[in-house]
């Protein structure tokens, strides 16, 4: 599986495959630490119950969570890889795939739909040159959607990694764009 | 006990039981596509996800589905009311709107549920047409062929894989309409611990799962003038392949496809049995040898390829336990490449062994590099009993009217202990036949050991030997055999000898027999046959045949020599758990 | 760490005679004033009060949500003499020095001011009378990370009760009588769902708050989380106890970050002062609380689905029965209420049920919250009795529709829900009532609409929302909602005929009689509640193949009539740079580049641009 993050990847002769495991061992560790906190038994219900907040962690660490990283904590807690892709598919919050510096989504949620979320969206398509569920060549943009925030009073509402922009019209998104550079 | 009223005729029925239980008993019958019951080995499918099985009940908003809703006192379903034939025919109507439909090519032809349920609800045309699922099909591996455009969702082969096997390979992955059934990632079944038992391809109701199909490398091989082509069968081959071409279930067809199988012009018909015989002796003396050392017990056992693989993948630290011995497929094949290559004066790459087996992992074993000495497989194909009754049948070989004959010699001689390996349990007691006359040096005639019979996931005995108590288990169904190596792992059990098989009643229930569709008294009259043919056998004790002796002195000399190491046993290796 | 009930009314005590200061300043910290700009106002207003020294004067106090979303950032400054208070909207920073400065004079300081009590709009006199606050009767005027402003307020007061005054039974019994119904969509009676729970004979039980409020344009839930968390805590230890339940989750969508720390800051706050953990407040029963995170899935929110999240599994759904309150979490009876549900609980133990009852209708009693969004006014959050008027909730509170347009529609229940026109604008809802209109209350979302919203658009806006979150289990919800979807999208592009509008109505019957979970059983109804009010609407797709509301690009096209002047506003606000024409000119749209976006035809300000 590729899962390079570099602008190269795919187009690149040297990396076959990265593993994060082994790439970052600090990063492994801290999830590990992370992971010992927990009561992890022999009693494998019971360790599944931890799944979801460790796959939270550990994307929070990793920032995606490619498989190597999904069959390090389905050791950790005595799962099958299967089960955890499983789940990492299931649920849009987690991705393996690598994601781009900024994330932006905009809300699609019914409040900022009817105030034209359709178009913000549309006008991002069309200045980034990416579709919804992609990141740019450069690894710096991913583009998605998302459901609301609870911001509906500000509708249509673009939140750029944490930073939420509401009132959003089309001639905003230049400098929507302009603002993550800095 | 409930009392219920279907279509208006009044039925009572056991509290816990469902609408379907309930109509069944009155018989009628409801479609079922993704509830699937093998109540012999107490697993279920009822993720209630095709809705299929709708009827309507009395005071209800919405239909129910007769598969899982439990029926209630006084309940009034009406199973063919014109909302509940709507409801149903437009369930079939969206599953075939996202079903390529290819029955005329496809490998579940004849075999199929969706394809059954078409033909009895003779839905004319596709009303709601649109978008349709496009994956690419897995041909990677050289048992299973999985191809997802066919897959209707039905969790059937992860209830097979992940609760009946727990070898969990299969999840259901992403959501919505892109909804599929796969191994993590979508990788190919050869990426992962997949054990290719198969038991997935008999679970699945439609042709999403099938076997990787060789019948044409066989057609090859046999109109090559070039070379000899000889074929083995399976001992669980004989009761099952008669179910394909018209015979009733439990009848023996041994006779009928030596018969056959000369007919679509093998040069040399010969029996796994007789390396079944051969794999006992080499078990046995391993076995003895083990418990007179008292050291690495338990022995296991190691001729289902299935469960090798398993502890591969799930229990490298007990990688020593298994015996050495390879399976019968892999000693027949050795021994004609070697032994019967040099009596008939052939180069062994000019002879090509066909196997045919119950069995789907059996494709994958031939396959194993270690099994290709200098590059030459000693199993060049294998395929399944399935497949066999597919030849026949191109082959216009008419089954039922076939005379009886017997095997080619020198590897077509076979005893009752080989017979019985077709099913769970059967190893174990063959094993014991010989242990106790070797030990005893006597020749015992009390030789059924019926404990260890049946389909029974897990069985015990202890068995007196020469004033020696053998403590055995047999299991099959690699979730039993999980539970068994746990408590091995942490100390907890004390057995000498424990039998091994990945499908559930072993080799009788393997991925490669014809399909039962959830008949599993089918599979009790395959193990009688099985018996049947064990007890009418002259010889039982596997190191009582003659071609075996005749083997021994002529070549392998003895039981553990290194000859028969070389040819015979094989190591095992530590796997990725992925 | 408080004892028993006596240290606790001794601690309340205590609170309540501390002094105060003569102001007090509210600022609204919820996820929407932070996002609209609060925190550099706050930070203003912190730093002038360092620089003026008003510290002895003004005490500052951080809340959530004032419900007055359409204003942010927003502020309230409380007189404590005279308890008057005055609400300041659409704030700057400078505007906060001139307040703090002047100090109440608001002609001095010159900023909007809202109104002089609670939330009522300042021009309308009805909407004090119709909002009646219970669920968010702390909301924006406590701080919710302080216990202390929680017990305050009688907090954990009804919890003493229930413990020390009241049985199981009795507290269970007391919700029955209240005839409290489930504010997560469904309306089942609060009371009768625990005593299933109660009933069953096992040793362990389970409580679960549903706090996925997935609904898109529904935040009520955020707020109570986010304005007042105790009141939700409470509630679950009282309901724990009713149940015989020692083990409470909550189970929080990972997209409310200020929601999860408010909670995980008034989940250890509960537990140092004893009210969870072992033998609370004396009386011998234990109850914890654990926050468990969703991870973006709408049909978590469906309880067997919510229960297998928890569990670690994928998020779908299984079939009923059995029921989680007979074999929900690891197979544990277990109990799902919603936060608004368990946001009621204190107050009817600590008033009684026949005060409840005396709120709302005789079917549905008390109030119910909802979210106000869409093209309406004042956008924010109002709780209001159960059988207010929707016309006072959309006029009176919401001050009508956006700009003076005309009200077309107003969505409520969300994707499971439909629409109600403006002729049904006089009815009191309640659960029955709106169900009966065709929609449903769901968790309380109004998504208002006017002309410009089409109405097939708004039904395949919902279908795609399901055809993403369907979990994609059963065959009607996964295949048979992408095909409603693929015949709503040929009506909006023009392919539509009556065989389309024939096949939406039989597929959305059989998928609502079919499918699995309610997600499924639900999803047809924004297409059959549209096709019942607006059928002329997609006639004219399907007849005429026009688009009345210019919404569906494929049936729409702008081209410039002879009143332009020329002014290339048109020109230079064109995305894709279609329109041509010189100066003082007229114009000329490319109609094979035009991609529809209508940018055009809001800009002209000449009516020279026609959308047919
Ligand atoms: C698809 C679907 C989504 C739901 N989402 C929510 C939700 O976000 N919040 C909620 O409280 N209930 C939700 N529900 C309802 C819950 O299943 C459940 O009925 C509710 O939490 C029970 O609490 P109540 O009785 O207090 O309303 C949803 C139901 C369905 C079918
Ligand atoms: S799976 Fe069944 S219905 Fe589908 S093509 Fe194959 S035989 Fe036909
Ligand atoms: S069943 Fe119909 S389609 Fe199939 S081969 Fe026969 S006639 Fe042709
Ligand atoms: S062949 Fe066996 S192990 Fe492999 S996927 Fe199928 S059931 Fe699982
Ligand atoms: S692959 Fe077969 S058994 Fe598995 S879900 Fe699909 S149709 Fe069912
Ligand atoms: S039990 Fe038999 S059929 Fe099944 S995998 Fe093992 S050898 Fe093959
Ligand atoms: S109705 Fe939809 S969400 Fe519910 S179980 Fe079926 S597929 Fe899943
Ligand atoms: S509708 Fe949009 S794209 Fe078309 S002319 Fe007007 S501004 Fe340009
Ligand atoms: S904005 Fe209106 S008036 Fe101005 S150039 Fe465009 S069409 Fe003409
Ligand atoms: S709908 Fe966009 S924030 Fe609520
Ligand atoms: S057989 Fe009942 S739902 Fe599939
Ligand atoms: S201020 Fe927006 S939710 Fe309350």
């Amino acid at each position: 599986m590729s899962s390079c993050t570099c602008s190269k990847d795919g187009g690149c002769s040297g990396i076959e495959e990265i593993n994060l495991i082994k790439l970052f061992p600090e990063k492994t560790s801290e999830l590990d630490r992370y992971i010992e906190t927990l009561n992890i038994t022999s009693d494998i219900e019971q360790n599944r119950g931890y799944l979801i907040q460790v796959l939270h962690r550990a994307q929070g660490i990793f920032s995606y969570l490619p498989e190597d990283v999904q069959l390090h904590v389905a050791n950790k807690l005595s799962l099958h890889l299967s089960e955890v892709y499983g789940v990492i598919s299931f649920y849009s919050y987690f991705t393996d795939k690598p994601v781009g510096k900024y994330k932006i989504n905009v809300c699609t949620g019914t409040a900022c739909f009817v105030k034209g979320a359709g178009r913000i969206l549309d006008e991002l398509k069309r200045y980034l040159s990416i579709e919804e569920g992609e990141t740019t060549a450069d690894g710096k943009f991913s583009l998605g959607g998302l459901r609301c925030v609870g911001a509906c009073s500000l509708a249509p509402v673009v939140m750029v990694n944490d930073k939420v922009y509401g009132n959003v019209t089309t001639d905003m998104v230049p400098q929507i764009i302009n603002d993550c550079s800095e | 006990m409930f009392n219920l009223k279907i279509n208006n005729i009044d039925v009572t029925v056991e509290e816990g039981s469902t609408i379907l239980n309930a109509a069944e008993k009155i018989g009628i019958k409801i479609p079922t596509l993704c509830h699937m019951s093998l109540d012999c080995f107490d697993v279920e499918n009822r993720t209630g996800s095709c809705r299929i099985c709708v009827v309507e009940v009395a005071n209800r908003p919405n239909l129910a589905p007769a598969c899982c809703t439990p029926v209630v006192e006084g309940m009034e379903v009406k199973t063919n009311s014109i909302r509940a034939i709507n409801a149903r025919r437009t369930m079939l109507d969206l599953l075939l709107s996202d079903h390529p439909k290819e029955c005329l090519t496809c490998a579940k032809n004849g075999n199929c549920s969706l394809q059954d349920l078409a033909a009895e609800m003779d839905l004319h045309h596709v009303m709601y047409e649109g978008a349709m699922s496009k994956y690419e099909i897995d041909l990677a591996s050289e048992a299973i062929v999985r191809d997802l455009n066919k897959c209707i969702m039905c969790r059937r082969c992860e209830t097979a894989c992940n609760t009946m096997q727990t070898v969990g390979i299969l999840t259901g992955a992403n959501r919505g309409f892109e909804a599929v059934v796969s191994p993590a990632s979508g990788k190919s079944l050869t990426e992962t611990k997949c054990v290719f038992c198969g038991q997935c391809v008999s679970a699945c109701p439609v042709g999403a799962l099938s076997e990787m199909n060789y019948k044409y490398d066989v057609w090859r091989a046999i109109n090559d003038e070039s070379k000899t082509v000889v074929v083995q069968t399976a001992p669980a081959v004989r009761v099952a392949i008669g179910e394909e071409l018209g015979l009733e279930a439990g009848e023996i067809a041994t006779g009928k496809m030596v018969t056959a199988l000369r007919m679509l012009g093998f040069d040399k018909v010969f029996d796994t049995d007789f390396a079944a015989d051969l794999t006992i002796m080499e078990e046995t003396h391993e076995l003895i040898e083990r418990v007179k050392a008292n050291e690495n017990l338990p022995i296991l056992t190691s001729c289902c390829p299935g469960w090798v693989k398993f502890f591969e993948h799930q229990f490298p630290e007990l990688i020593y336990m298994p015996s050495t011995a390879k399976s019968p497929q892999q000693m027949f094949g050795a021994i004609t490449k070697s032994y019967y290559a040099e009596k008939i004066g052939k180069k062994p790459e000019d002879i090509v062994v066909v196997s045919v087996m119950p069995c789907l992992a059996k494709k994958y074993e031939a396959s194993r590099p270690e099994f290709a000495p200098n590059g030459v497989r000693d199993v060049d194909i294998a395929i399944s009993t399935r497949e066999l009754g597919d030849m026949i049948k191109e082959a216009g070989i008419q089954f039922s009217k076939l005379d009886d004959s017997e095997y080619d010699n020198p590897l077509g001689e076979s005893t009752g202990a080989a017979v019985i390996f077709g099913a769970s349990g059967g190893v174990l007691e063959a094993a014991l036949r010989t242990a106790a006359d070797w030990l005893t040096n006597e020749d015992l005639k009390d030789i059924d050991f019926e404990a260890v019979r049946g389909l029974e996931g897990s069985k015990e005995a202890t068995v007196n030997v020469a004033g020696l108590d053998l403590k055995v288990a047999v299991v099959s169904g690699l979730g039993n055999a999980r539970k068994l190596l746990e408590r091995i792992k942490n100390g907890e059990s004390e057995y000498h000898a424990i039998e091994i098989m990945a499908c559930p009643g072993g080799c009788l229930n393997g991925g490669g027999q014809p399909y039962i569709h959830e008949d599993t008294s089918i599979l009790e009259k395959r193990k009688e046959a099985i018996y049947r043919e064990d007890s009418g056998k002259e010889i039982r004790k596997s190191h009582e045949n003659p071609y075996i002796k005749q083997l021994y002195s002529e070549f392998l000399t003895e039981p553990g020599s290194p000859l028969a190491h070389k040819l015979l046993h094989t190591k095992y290796e530590a796997r990725e758990n992925v | 760490m408080i004892k028993d009930a006596n240290g606790l009314i001794d601690y309340t005590e205590a609170l309540k005679n501390q002094s105060s200061s003569e102001l007090k300043l509210y600022v609204s910290m919820g996820t929407c004033g932070i996002a609209a700009g609060t925190t550099p106002v706050l930070n203003k207003i912190y730093q002038t009060i360092e620089e003026k020294n008003l510290k002895d004067i003004i005490d500052v106090v951080e809340v959530g949500c004032m419900g007055l979303c359409h204003s942010e950032p927003c502020i309230c400054l409380e007189n404590k003499e005279t308890n008057e208070k005055v609400y300041y909207g659409n704030l700057s920073e400078e505007q906060v020095v001139q307040i703090l400065e002047a100090k109440f004079d608001t002609e001095l300081a010159g900023a909007k001011v809202l109104n002089k009590t609670w939330n009522t709009p300042e021009d309308e006199e009805i909407s004090d009378q119709i909002q009646t606050r219970i669920v968010l009767r702390n909301s924006g005027v406590i701080n919710p990370e302080k216990i202390e402003d929680y017990v305050m307020r009688d907090g954990y007061k009804a919890l003493a009760k229930a413990l020390t005054e009241m049985k199981p039974a009795g507290v269970v019994s007391e919700i029955e009588l209240s005839g409290l119904r489930g504010r997560g969509g469904g309306g089942f009676p609060t009371g009768r769902k625990w005593q299933f729970a109660a009933s069953q004979d096992a040793d362990q039980k389970y409580l679960i708050c549903n706090a996925d409020e997935g609904d898109p344009g529904a935040f009520m839930d955020r707020a109570v989380l986010e304005g007042d968390p105790h009141s939700v805590l409470e509630a679950m230890v009282i309901a724990g106890y009713g149940i015989g339940a020692d083990k409470g989750y909550i189970y929080i969508r990972a997209e409310y970050p200020l929601a999860i720390k408010r909670l995980e800051i008034a989940i250890a706050q509960a537990e140092e002062l004893g009210f969870l953990g072992e033998n609370i407040l004396g009386s011998g029963f234990n109850f914890t609380i654990e926050l468990k995170y969703g991870a973006g899935a709408f049909v978590c929110g469906e309880e067997t689905a919510l229960i297998h999240s928890i569990e670690g599994k994928r998020g779908e759904p299984t079939f009923k029965p059995p029921f989680p309150a007979i074999s929900g979490l690891w197979g544990k009876p277990t109990i799902v209420n919603n936060v608004e549900t368990f946001a009621n609980v204190a107050a009817i133990i600590r008033n009684g049920a026949d005060w409840f009852k005396s709120i709302g209708t005789e079917g549905s009693p008390g109030t119910k919250v909802f979210a106000l969004a869409g093209k309406i006014n004042k956008v924010g959050l109002v709780e209001v009795p159960m059988g207010t008027v929707l016309r006072d909730i959309i006029y009176g509170l919401g001050h009508g529709i956006v700009d003076g347009r005309e009200f077309k529609a107003v969505q409520t229940g969300g994707p499971s829900g439909g629409c109600i026109k403006a002729d049904k604008l006089d009815t009191p809802i309640d659960y029955e009532s709106l169900k009966a209109l065709g929609s449903m209350m769901g968790s309380g979302g109004m998504i208002v609409m006017d002309e410009d919203d089409c109405m097939v658009d708004i039904a395949k806006f919902f279908l795609d929302f399901t055809l993403e979150e369907s979990c994609g289990k059963c065959t009607p919800c996964r295949i048979g909602n992408t095909r409603l979807h693929e015949l709503l999208e040929d009506i909006c592009s023009g392919n539509g005929t009556m065989e389309t509008i024939e096949k939406l109505k039989t597929l959305s019957a059989a998928i609502k009689d079919t499918a699995l979970c309610g997600l499924g059983q639900t999803s047809p109804n924004p297409v059959i509640s549209t096709l019942n009010n607006f059928y002329d609407e997609y006639m004219q797709h399907v007849d005429r193949k026009k688009c009345p509301a210019g919404v569906c690009t494929k049936l729409v096209s702008y081209t410039i009539n002879d009143k332009c002047v020329g002014c290339t506003l048109c020109a230079r606000n064109c995305p894709v740079s279609c329109i041509s024409g010189e100066r003082k000119e007229l114009h000329h749209i490319d109609q094979s580049k035009c991609i529809k976006c209508g940018v055009c035809y809001t800009a002209c300000k000449f009516h020279a641009i026609d959308r047919t």
